[in-house]
C-alpha cells in the first residue's frame, strides 16, 4: 500500500546534525530500542536518534521480569542495552520524562517536563497498559500489576512479610506472578475467571495438567472465579468473589490482560482501533509516524508477545533504510516460565473437521503432547510436560512444511521423526534400539519384548502376560503391535480384536472401569489424560459413559458434568422429536391418589400440555412441556408430594406391580406393597442403562415380570427372583435367579443385582445383553452362591443410594442449574431497529 | 464488502464450557450458541438438517455437536453433518470482542420479519 518514501525529497527539511534525519523514538522499552539497533545495523549514519522513556532506567527484557520476581535474575541480568550503548551510537536518552503530546503539524514532541523537541520521523513504541478491572478496591496500596521493574519492587516489598497474595488472572503472567510470589513465602491463590487457566494458550487437557501441578505445589487455584470487590479501607484484607467468597489477602497482583497503549497516538488523531493501526511497513496513518511493538495492530492482530515484535522491527528498519520487507504477521508461540513445568504451545489448537488431531499422552512421565496437521501442514501444537520439540514443531509451522512423510511420527518428536524419509511405524519402531523402553510403566525394554516375542508370545495377550509389556496403561499397545508384526513377519495374525470405548480411546470399558479403581481416577479430565485418550475431549459416545462410571466408582465425590450427560438425563425430562420435553412424577408402584391425579391433571392444564398418557410403566406422562416451563411444572408436582419419576434416565426407571393378595382372589403375597417397598429402595439410582422391576402376585403374571431387568413373581411359599428379561427389539425372557421365602431377602438379592449390573455391565448395556454375555452361572455365582459378597454388594448399593438418592427436580426448582432452561436472550428484530 | 452490524448477546461465560444455550429470534429461526473447550464461540440455527432437532442441546466435543434426536453430528464451523450423514445447518458468524459474544447481524435475522 504504502510506497516506500523518497528520502531524498525530505531532506532538505531535515535538521539533525550533519544533514542526518532526525529519528524520535517514544519508548525505551524492548520494541523501541531494538527497532533503533536494526536501524543502526543497516545504516549507522542515516539518523540522529532521540529515546524517550517513561521510566528511569535504561532498556531492559521486560519478560525476564518473572525470573526476577522468581529470584532466579536480578534486575542487572536482565538488562539489554546499558548506558554505554546509547553513548557509543550517540542516541540521546531522555529517561523518566514521558512524551504527553504529538504535534503533527509542527512535527515536535513535547514531554512532561515540557521539553519540546522536533523529529522527522517519529516511532511510536508505547507497548501496552495493564488492564485494571475497575472493581471496588482497585485503587488500595498493595494492589498491583505486573508489568514493569517498578511492580516487581512492590511485589517483592510485600512478599518480605509473607502473608497472603491473590493474583487475579491465571494466564501467562498471571501465574508466573503466582509463581514468584510462592517462591518468595507468601502463601498464594489464584483467581481466574475462566474454566481452563491459560485458556488461549492450552486446551482443556493441558489446562487440566497445570492446575493440578500448581496445586500440587501448594498454590491455591479457584476457577471460574468472578472477583466483585478487593476488601479493606486503608489497605488490602481480601477479595470477595461474586459467589460471597472471601479470600484472605495482604497483596493482590491483578493480571487480567494488557491492552495497546494508544492514547498519544489517538490525541494525535492517528488511526487507532484496538492498536494503532500500521501497514506491513509499520507504517501508520501519518506517513512520517511508524509504530511497532504492543501498541500496534497490524492486519487486525494486536500481539502480546515478543517474538512478533522482532519481525516488527525487521521490517520497520528495512523500510526506514530504502529497502522495504514488509511484515505479514506473526505465528506466536508460548513457554511458561515457571521452573519444572514445560509447557509450549504454538499455533492454533481450535480444530475443526478438517484438521487431524494427533494426541500423545503418557500418564506416567505427566506428559500430553497434541499436535494439528491441515491439509498437510502442521497448524498447532500443545506440548505439556515434554517441551525439547516446542521449537521443532514451531518451525514446521512456521514454515509450513508439508509434513505428509512424517505424519505418523511427527508426535514422537525431531528425534524420531527425522530418522528417515519413508517412516511408517513399524520401520520406525523397528529402528529403535534393543535397550529402547517400550513400556514405561513396566519399564520393560524393545529387546525384552522381542525376546518375549520369540520365546512364543503370538499376541498381545501373550506379551502382556509374558513381560507386562502395555499391560498397565495400554499407551503403548501400537508400539507393541509393531514389534509383533516386525518380529513375526507374515506369522503375525494381526492386531487383536477388542472393542474399544470409542474411537477416543483403545482401552475397552472394562479397562477403564478397573483403571479409575485401582488409579483412584475422579474426574473426567483425569481418565482421559491418564488413559492416553487420542481427543481433546472425548466424544458424545465417552464422556456420558466415563460419568457414569465415575459416579459409579466414588458416589461420594463424584462431581456431576452435566455436559456428558445426555439431554434427557441433563434435562430431567424426556425430549420430544419437536423439541418439547415430556414429564413423568413417580407413583411408587404404579399406585396413585386423587391429589396426585388432580395435581397432575392442574399441571397438565396449566402448562398446555398437548397429550396425557398411561406408560407401559403404569405412569402418567405429560407431553409437550416447554424447556423453560420445566422448574415451574416440577415444583407444582413437588408441592403435591411428586418427585421426579426418572422416566428419562439410565436409571431405576419403574417397578410394576399387579394388585396383589390385598385385592386380587389370585393373589398370593402383597405384590403392591413389595413393588413400592423395591422403588423406595431404588428410585434415584443410575445405571448402565434403564431398568424395570416387575412383581407380580402370581404366576398369572399380570405386571409382566418376566420381561424386566428383574422380575419377581410371588408364590405361595416365597418370591421367585428373574433376571435379564427384555421387552424391546430383540424379546427375552428372564432367566430363573433363585427363590427366596422373605420381601426382606428379596430385597437384598435385588439391590445385589443391581450393583453388580452398575459395577460390571458396559455403559448403554441392558441387562440382557450383559447377562447373556457374563452368562447366568456367574451370576448366581455372586448373587446366590456368595452371600458375603451379595450382601457386600447390597451394602455398597445401599451406600451409594444414601449419597446419590435425591429428587432432581427438587434441586432444579431451588434453582441449581437455572442456565439450563433458560434462553441466553432474545433478538427482537423491531426492537433492535429503534422502533419498538 | 461493508462490515457486517453486530449484535451484541452478552458475555462468554453465560455458556458452559463444553455446551450450547438457545437465542430465540422473534419471527425467525431461534440459534444455538456454543462453547467448546478451547472457549470458542459458534452459532448454528437451532435445527439438525436430519429430523430438525434441537442441536443446542446436544454434547459438545471438539468442533462438533451431537445432536440429542438421533446422535447426527454436525461442524459446529460448517454447519455441515460429519460422518456419513448428509445435510447442513445455516452458520451465523460470531466474533468476541472484550470477553463478549457478537453475531452478524444479518445472518441472525436471515428468514425474520
Amino acid at each position: 500500500m504504502n510506497a516506500p518514501i523518497n528520502m531524498e525529497k525530505q531532506l532538505p527539511g531535515a535538521g539533525g546534525k550533519a544533514g542526518r534525519l532526525r529519528l524520535v523514538v517514544i519508548g525505551n522499552g524492548m520494541a523501541g530500542c531494538r527497532a533503533v539497533e536494526e536501524i543502526l545495523a543497516r545504516d549507522a549514519d542515516r539518523y540522529d536518534v532521540t529515546i524517550f522513556g517513561a521510566e528511569p532506567r535504561v532498556n531492559y527484557n521486560r519478560i525476564m521480569l518473572s525470573p526476577v520476581l522468581a529470584g532466579d535474575k536480578t534486575y542487572e541480568e536482565i538488562i539489554i542495552n546499558d548506558r554505554a550503548w546509547y553513548d557509543d551510537n550517540n542516541i540521546d536518552l531522555i529517561s523518566g520524562d514521558a512524551i504527553i503530546a504529538i504535534k503533527r503539524d509542527a512535527k515536535e514532541v513535547v514531554s512532561a517536563s515540557g521539553r519540546v523537541t522536533p523529529y522527522d520521523k517519529l516511532l511510536i513504541a508505547s507497548g501496552s497498559d495493564p488492564f485494571i478491572i475497575p472493581i471496588p478496591g482497585h485503587d488500595l496500596p498493595a494492589v498491583v500489576t505486573f508489568r514493569d521493574l517498578d511492580d516487581v519492587e512492590k511485589m517483592l516489598a510485600a512478599a518480605e512479610h509473607g502473608g497472603n497474595a491473590v493474583v487475579i488472572g491465571g494466564g501467562l503472567l498471571g501465574l508466573e506472578a503466582a509463581h514468584g510470589l510462592s517462591l518468595r513465602g507468601m502463601s498464594v491463590t489464584v483467581l481466574h475467571l475462566m474454566p481452563t487457566l491459560m485458556e488461549r494458550q492450552l486446551d482443556e487437557a493441558a489446562g487440566f495438567l497445570l492446575k493440578s501441578e500448581l496445586q500440587r505445589r501448594g498454590q491455591t487455584i479457584i476457577t471460574q472465579a468472578d472477583t466483585a470487590e478487593i476488601l479493606g479501607d486503608t489497605h488490602v484484607t481480601g477479595v470477595r468473589l461474586k459467589d460471597g467468597t472471601e479470600i484472605d489477602a495482604d497483596l493482590v497482583v491483578m493480571a487480567v490482560g494488557i491492552k495497546p497503549s494508544v492514547g498519544l497516538a489517538k490525541t494525535a488523531e492517528l488511526a487507532v482501533e484496538r492498536g494503532i493501526v500500521v501497514d506491513d511497513h509499520m507504517v501508520t496513518s501519518d506517513p512520517d509516524i511508524f509504530a511497532v511493538g504492543e501498541c500496534v495492530q497490524h492486519r487486525g492482530t494486536c500481539y502480546g508477545l515478543v517474538a512478533p515484535l522482532w519481525e516488527m522491527c525487521r521490517a520497520l528498519a528495512d523500510f526506514l533504510t530504502e529497502k522495504p520487507s514488509g511484515y505479514e504477521g506473526s505465528a506466536t508461540a508460548t513457554k511458561l516460565k515457571v521452573s519444572g513445568i514445560d509447557l509450549f504451545s504454538a499455533g492454533d489448537f481450535s480444530g475443526g473437521e478438517d484438521v487431524e488431531d494427533i494426541v500423545m499422552r503418557d500418564a506416567t512421565r505427566g506428559i500430553y503432547k497434541r499436535v494439528l496437521v491441515k491439509d498437510n501442514q502442521l497448524v498447532g501444537a500443545v506440548l505439556y510436560g515434554d517441551t525439547v520439540d516446542g521449537n521443532w514443531y514451531f518451525d514446521l509451522l512456521k514454515r509450513g512444511e508439508d509434513v505428509s512423510k512424517i505424519r505418523e511420527a511427527l508426535i514422537f518428536g525431531q528425534a524420531f521423526a527425522s530418522g528417515g524419509e519413508t517412516l511408517d511405524p513399524d520401520s520406525a519402531v523397528a529402528a529403535l534400539s534393543d535397550d529402547a523402553e517400550i513400556c514405561g510403566c513396566n519399564g520393560v525394554s524393545k529387546g525384552q519384548v522381542v525376546a518375549c516375542i520369540n520365546n512364543g508370545a503370538g499376541d498381545l495377550d501373550g506379551v502382556r502376560a509374558g513381560c507386562k509389556a502395555s499391560a498397565s496403561c495400554g499407551s503403548c499397545t501400537n508400539v507393541v503391535e509393531s514389534l509383533l508384526s516386525v518380529t513375526l513377519g507374515q506369522d503375525y495374525g494381526g492386531a487383536r480384536t477388542i472393542t474399544p470405548m470409542c474411537n477416543c480411546t483403545s482401552f475397552t470399558h472394562e479397562d477403564v472401569r478397573r483403571n479409575i479403581l485401582e488409579k483412584n481416577l475422579t474426574s473426567i479430565p483425569q481418565v482421559m489424560q491418564e488413559l492416553h485418550w487420542t481427543t481433546a475431549d472425548g466424544c458424545a459416545s465417552c464422556r456420558p459413559a466415563l460419568n457414569y462410571y465415575l459416579l459409579c466408582a466414588w458416589p461420594e465425590d463424584h462431581q456431576e458434568d452435566p455436559q456428558s450427560r445426555f439431554v434427557n438425563e441433563r434435562m430431567h425430562a424426556n425430549i420430544q422429536k419437536d423439541g418439547t420435553y415430556s414429564v413423568v412424577p413417580r407413583m411408587w408402584g404404579g399406585v396413585t391418589n386423587p391429589d396426585e391425579l388432580r395435581a397432575i391433571a392442574d399441571a397438565a392444564d396449566k402448562y398446555g400440555a398437548r397429550l396425557l398418557k398411561v406408560t407401559g410403566g403404569q405412569r402418567l406422562d405429560i407431553f409437550g412441556i416447554k424447556k423453560g416451563d420445566l422448574p415451574a411444572i416440577w415444583a407444582d408436582l413437588n408441592a403435591a408430594g411428586m418427585v421426579s419419576g426418572h422416566a428419562y434416565g439410565k436409571s431405576l426407571r419403574t417397578v410394576k406391580t399387579c394388585v396383589g393378595s390385598e385385592w386380587c382372589r389370585f393373589g398370593t403375597q402383597d405384590s403392591t406393597g413389595l413393588g413400592i417397598k423395591a422403588e423406595k429402595m431404588t428410585w434415584g439410582s443410575w445405571m448402565p442403562h434403564k431398568f424395570k422391576i416387575a412383581v407380580s402376585g402370581c404366576p398369572r403374571n399380570c405386571a409382566e415380570a418376566s420381561i424386566k431387568d428383574l422380575g419377581i413373581i410371588c408364590v405361595e411359599s416365597g418370591y421367585e427372583l428373574s433376571v435379564g428379561g427384555n421387552g424391546g427389539i430383540h424379546l427375552r425372557g428372564t432367566d430363573f435367579l433363585c427363590k427366596v421365602e422373605s420381601e426382606e431377602e428379596a430385597l437384598e438379592y435385588t439391590a445385589a443385582f443391581i450393583q453388580l449390573y452398575r459395577e460390571e455391565a458396559r455403559y448403554l448395556d441392558r441387562t440382557a445383553p450383559w447377562v447373556e454375555r457374563v452368562g447366568m452361572d456367574y451370576i448366581k455365582g455372586r448373587i446366590v452362591e456368595d452371600a458375603d459378597g451379595r450382601r457386600a454388594l447390597q451394602s455398597r448399593f445401599l451406600h451409594a443410594q444414601s449419597v446419590l438418592q435425591k429428587d432432581p427436580w427438587a434441586e432444579r426448582v431451588a434453582g441449581s442449574e437455572a442456565n439450563l432452561h433458560r434462553h441466553i436472550g432474545e433478538v427482537r428484530p423491531l426492537a433492535l431497529m429503534g422502533s419498538k | 464488502m461493508s462490515d457486517p452490524i453486530w449484535i451484541d448477546i452478552g458475555p462468554i461465560d453465560q455458556l458452559p464450557t463444553l455446551g450450547g444455550r438457545t437465542l430465540p429470534v422473534r419471527g425467525g429461526q431461534e440459534i444455538a450458541v456454543f462453547r467448546n473447550s478451547t472457549g470458542n464461540i459458534y452459532a448454528l440455527a437451532n435445527r439438525c438438517p436430519h429430523k430438525n432437532g434441537p442441536l443446542s442441546e446436544g454434547i459438545v466435543h471438539d468442533t462438533s455437536v451431537t445432536c440429542p434426536l438421533h446422535n447426527w453430528r454436525i461442524s459446529l464451523i460448517t454447519g455441515e453433518a460429519l460422518g456419513e450423514d448428509k445435510g447442513c445447518v445455516p452458520v451465523i458468524p460470531v466474533k468476541i470482542d472484550a470477553g463478549r459474544i457478537y453475531l452478524d447481524r444479518a445472518a441472525a435475522l436471515a428468514g425474520a420479519v
